[in-house]
């Protein structure tokens, strides 16, 4: 029991990573990562919808009718990301001015619906619980990743920290080109890594 | 003049998609070919402009007068669900031709963060009715533009000998990135 629920954890990191594997929720993945920061705390953020409507959803699962029920997950849904929006803008105002319009804009992360829908209509409270957790960090990885990636050779930091100077840092990383570019290798090199490892079993 | 600042900076300047990544996901899942990139453009050109002036609407004259402003996300993504529900059920009874082209992007687009984001960003921006309309269509433009350029290219690419790391998505996301680099040369324009 314990280590199916490990498993259940663990999926979201790289077997079925949101982004780099599945490839949802793309908007907030290249919005917000200019930095490493921002990326963390989108991802956080996210973490937080996904656990608690992955519960919620999973508690009321068989109240609602089954024609109904995309609207029903939507609704709860919005009402956490508004939640997150208040919380957020009342303890940490600059973070939330940074992630801008991507805040209210995780009511359409596919992410979000696509577990409620696949995992958590189907399965019991702890599960559903565990299963969001997971896949919002697994979600939060990613997204800290990139915006290391883009923050170090865009800017020369990471969580603010100089690593070199500014002399000699490429802008384009941290602008909209560089977050389609980078990604798009980080998606070569992870399919790269997965064909190996199944290479080997 | 304001209008005319508004068309530009959303269609080219601040590209929807190559600038400020709304709606990636039709942006990347129905590129493949230029004909359904057009038919999905159209469909989110028709709804983007009636969820626009919907939402503001109900902003102007629901939410703000009663101070309930916290609901903006919770009402406006209800509201364009069932906005897009509706358009569907008219469509199918009104224009079936409209609706064979359009009908099959038509769920997918409640979803499309492109939608609420605009909604979102006409009241940000505190655009007048006008002004939130010419916002709008410029860009459900830019995102039809960026969309069909892109579809064009990909259906070249289906051609060429790619590396086989490369083939799928990560050439998909490369390329995007090297359109967005040529949408930053129009970055002086306003």
């Amino acid at each position: 029991m314990a280590m199916n629920q490990w498993k259940n954890f663990s999926k979201g990191f790289i077997r079925e990573n949101p982004i780099f594997v599945l490839v949802l929720g793309m908007c907030p993945t290249l919005g917000v990562t200019s930095s490493a920061i921002n990326g963390l705390g989108m991802g956080l953020a996210t973490t937080f919808v996904l656990m608690m409507s992955n519960i919620v959803i999973s508690l009321v699962k068989d109240v609602i009718p089954d024609k109904v029920r995309i609207p029903a997950f939507i609704v709860i849904i919005a009402a956490f990301v508004t939640v997150v929006q208040l919380i957020m803008q009342a303890y940490v105002p600059s973070l939330y001015k940074s992630l801008g319009l991507f805040i209210p804009l995780i009511v359409v992360n596919c992410i979000v619906l696509g577990r409620a829908e696949a995992f958590a209509s189907k399965n019991n409270i702890v599960s559903s619980a565990i299963d969001g957790l997971g896949i919002g960090l697994g979600f939060s990885f990613a997204l800290v990743l990139l915006g290391s990636i883009r923050e170090i050779l865009g800017s020369g930091k990471i969580f603010n920290l100089t690593l070199y100077s500014e002399n000699y840092v490429t802008l384009l990383f941290v602008l909209a080109p560089g977050a389609f570019i980078v990604l798009g290798y980080l998606i070569a090199l992870i399919n790269r890594i997965k064909k190996n490892q199944e290479a080997k079993s | 003049m304001s209008y005319i600042i508004i068309i530009i900076s959303a269609v080219l300047v601040n590209n929807i998609v190559l600038m400020q990544f709304l709606g990636i996901c039709p942006f990347l899942g129905v590129s493949k070919r230029i004909s359904t990139a057009t038919g999905m453009a159209g469909a989110v050109a028709f709804v983007m402009v009636l969820a626009t002036i919907t939402t503001y609407l109900i902003q102007k004259f629901i939410l703000d007068p009663l101070g309930l402003a916290y609901l903006q996300t919770i009402a406006f993504i209800l509201v364009i669900a069932a906005l897009v529900q509706l358009v569907e059920i008219i469509l199918k009874k009104v224009s079936p031709a409209l609706y064979q082209a359009l009908g099959i992007f038509l769920p997918l687009i409640t979803t499309n963060c492109a939608i609420l984001g605009v909604a979102i960003l006409t009241i940000q921006k505190d655009f007048n009715l006008m002004e939130g309309v010419v916002f709008a269509v410029s860009n459900a433009i830019g995102f039809g533009l960026a969309l069909t350029i892109f579809a064009g290219i990909r259906e070249h690419l289906d051609l060429q000998n790619i590396p086989k790391g490369l083939k799928g998505t990560p050439i998909a996301l490369i390329t995007a990135g090297i359109l967005a680099m040529a949408f930053m040369g129009f970055s002086g324009l306003v």
